[in-house]
């Protein structure tokens, strides 16, 4: 059983505003033959400079102290990669320092990054993240992964991550999903929308246009997870920059604020106690009571079927910036979507849906652009990106990429760069033809969740117009 | 290959008889018009890697035992509290936290919790594939402990029971693994006992 005193429930406050002022990614893909990993961190750099009309010198005139976020050394084979771009991008002699946790590192370098800024420490600092996930063939890659589990308990089981992962995944699809073809179709939906938005962003590196059909005849990994259920192996690098009021609106007319907020579990699913379910604000006390009638075998929290860490992550985010109910007071949200059962359970731990009703966020049309069953607007779209399915999962920068996604948005200029046909060609891709727009229009507020493996790190990023904040600082 | 070294402790210091690594020599990667792209890395190494406080549990895997650990303080909102993974310290009150033997409480109570079979492996697996990882429940235990299936089907709920490789182990968590309950000792794989 976990018990939380009153002084772990504090509700996280930045000592003043922070604000995001720019983002840039570079292109993903499963392997860059020809370029270093700097050049995909200049790529990024250079992006988020233009962005907001600005020379990447003139950028770097703002930036205080540096946050670089790279997962895993082994796979470049180099220890201190985050010097190496630290000298690369010409940011000698300022502070810098490297952030790792899994999955979750982009987020988690958000986190660092914006934490200087609110305790004064920089008025600006860089927050970029990469990953290098080529320098290895797939099956040592995945070993690499699993040295990401426990290296005595777990990672000698077949050095294969997912492994361990899915086990997690087989007990919500037997619970909650109740092993029933339509939940199945269900995951195969969020692969099918995911892939498909994927055609519209030329930065992602797989995008299909296929179907259900298509992912449910696509090669198993391990029941009932397939191959077109699972995420992306990627390279490429992302990067936003984080500043005070000041310098935020010294560097750019618009900037966004921006609160972010960090949750963990054990690094071993094993590890897993027994406890109550910590309730966001817009569940009630009663809502849980019977979710083992319900769902048998559903009442042991967070179990297999939860994620903990997420779950924390939202409870600090929310009370921190004044979210009442995600589904109203959000616009659109970036999930991180590992794999698609993974997905819905983050729906319920981020409050979208109540735990057990994850599903009914896809098979509602509410987490598409477009809803398909009304043809309206979405109630709260997610991964109009293409997520870590379509787009990309280059581990480092997955966190941040997914931040870029919520400034385009909220800005409104998310086909202006999406569209770009220069930006197309200069990745060798032609623009698609029936190209879509998929802006959210009036975006205000968006969500990203960035998530390592089975939930050993969450962090939970807000990002909003200054102008429709939810509560007062 | 170089043979595998031999790495004993001799006072308070490892002692390393062999070669621990082997350099082998790179080779250019280049385009298909001949430019050269970077080069590949290829070596030999070998880690060496200190139990520590777990050395117990490992060990008595190989004898045919499954050891967890209880926090018996007093002064522990959690004492009682059985842990498997073994953990050397009480995670609530971080005293030393005593060993005890479950293996017959896993005998007679251990249960699939949950369960995903796959034949996909990352390089350096030494299991046989499929690979049927299994999460094991047992009665009293507040954790969930990961092992893999080698007699059965498995299935949400289905009994179990831990069998050992007791003849040449590993010392690895791999020597550790379950069979369904009723399983016949010739059923067993070679090297692996009740």
């Amino acid at each position: 059983m976990i018990k939380f005193s009153k002084q772990q429930l504090k509700v996280p406050k930045f000592m003043r505003p922070v604000y995001l002022v720019t983002g840039g990614n570079s292109q993903f893909a499963r392997a860059f033959p020809e370029k270093r990993t700097e050049e995909l961190a200049i790529d990024a750099f250079t992006m988020a400079a233009e962005l907001i009309g600005k020379t990447p010198a003139e950028l770097k005139e703002y930036i205080h102290t540096c946050y670089y976020g790279h997962f895993a050394d082994h796979f470049g084979d180099q220890l201190l990669g985050e010097s190496v771009i630290h000298d690369r991008l010409g940011l000698d002699p300022l502070g810098n320092i490297g952030v790792k946790t899994g999955g979750a590192t982009g987020g988690s370098t958000i986190w660092e990054a914006a934490k200087a800024v609110a305790s004064g420490y920089s008025d600006c600092t860089l927050a970029i993240g990469w990953e290098r996930m080529d320098e290895v063939p797939t099956d040592e890659g995945n070993h690499l992964i699993s040295c990401a589990a426990d290296k005595d308990w777990e990672t000698p089981l077949g050095h294969i991550y997912t492994g361990y992962y899915a086990t997690m995944a087989q007990r919500y699809w037997q619970i909650f999903g109740k092993s029933e073809d339509s939940f199945r179709k269900t995951m195969a939906e969020i692969a099918v929308k995911n892939h498909g938005y994927a055609r519209w962003n030329p930065f992602a590196q797989a995008p299909m246009d296929i179907t259900v059909e298509d992912v449910l005849n696509s090669p198993v990994v391990a029941h009932p997870l397939l191959a077109l259920d699972c995420c992306l192996m990627s390279v490429g690098a992302a990067c936003v920059i984080v500043a005070d009021e000041k310098t935020a609106y010294e560097l750019c007319d618009n900037p966004l604020r921006l609160y972010i907020t960090a949750g963990s579990h054990t690094l071993r699913v094993a590890d897993r106690r027994d406890m109550d379910i910590p309730l966001l604000p817009n569940e009630s006390e009663d809502l849980y009571k019977d979710l083992g009638e319900r769902f048998p075998g559903g009442d042991r929290y967070p179990g297999f079927s939860g994620f903990l860490a997420a779950r924390m992550s939202a409870w600090y985010a929310y009370r921190m910036a004044g979210v009442k109910d995600p589904s109203e007071d959000l616009d659109l949200v970036e999930l991180h979507d590992a794999f698609t059962i993974s997905d819905i359970q983050t729906y319920e731990d981020i409050g979208i849906r109540p735990y057990g009703e994850g599903r009914d966020y896809v098979e509602s049309g509410d987490c598409y652009h477009t809803n398909p069953n009304t043809g309206k607007p979405g109630k709260l779209p997610a991964n109009l990106s293409g997520g870590l399915i379509g787009c990309m999962h280059a581990v480092g920068a997955t966190g941040i990429m997914q931040v870029v996604e919520c400034i385009l948005h909220i800005w409104q200029r998310h086909a202006e760069v999406h569209g770009d046909e220069k930006l197309w060609k200069s990745f060798g891709k032609e623009k698609p033809g029936d190209w879509q727009d998929v802006q959210v229009r009036d975006a205000k507020r968006a969500l990203a969740i960035s998530h390592a493996g089975v939930g050993s790190h969450v962090t939970c990023t807000i990002v909003m117009h200054p102008d429709h904040l939810l509560k007062e600082d | 290959m170089a043979e595998q070294p031999k790495v004993s402790v001799a006072g308070s210091a490892y002692k390393i008889d062999g070669k621990a690594h082997e350099i082998q020599p790179n080779q250019p990667i280049r385009r298909e018009d001949g430019k050269l792209c970077g080069v590949t890395n290829p070596r030999q190494m070998t880690y060496i890697h200190s139990y520590g406080g777990e050395a117990p549990f490992f060990e008595g895997v190989a004898e045919g035992k499954l050891l967890a650990t209880r926090c018996d303080n007093d002064k522990c909102a959690f004492k009682g509290t059985v842990h498997l993974p073994f953990r050397i310290y009480c995670p609530d009150c971080l005293r030393k936290a005593n060993i005890i033997d479950v293996t017959d409480l896993a005998r007679k109570t251990a249960k699939i919790h949950s369960y995903i079979v796959t034949s996909r492996t990352g390089a350096f697996n030494t299991l046989d594939i499929p690979i049927r990882f299994v999460d094991i429940e047992i009665e009293g235990i507040a954790t969930i402990l990961k092992s893999y299936l080698l007699v059965g089907e498995p299935e949400i709920g289905m009994r179990v029971v831990p069998i050992f490789r007791t003849k040449e182990p590993t010392y690895t968590i791999t020597d550790l693994a379950f069979a369904k309950e009723g399983t016949k000792e010739n059923e067993l794989p070679e090297g692996f006992s009740f």
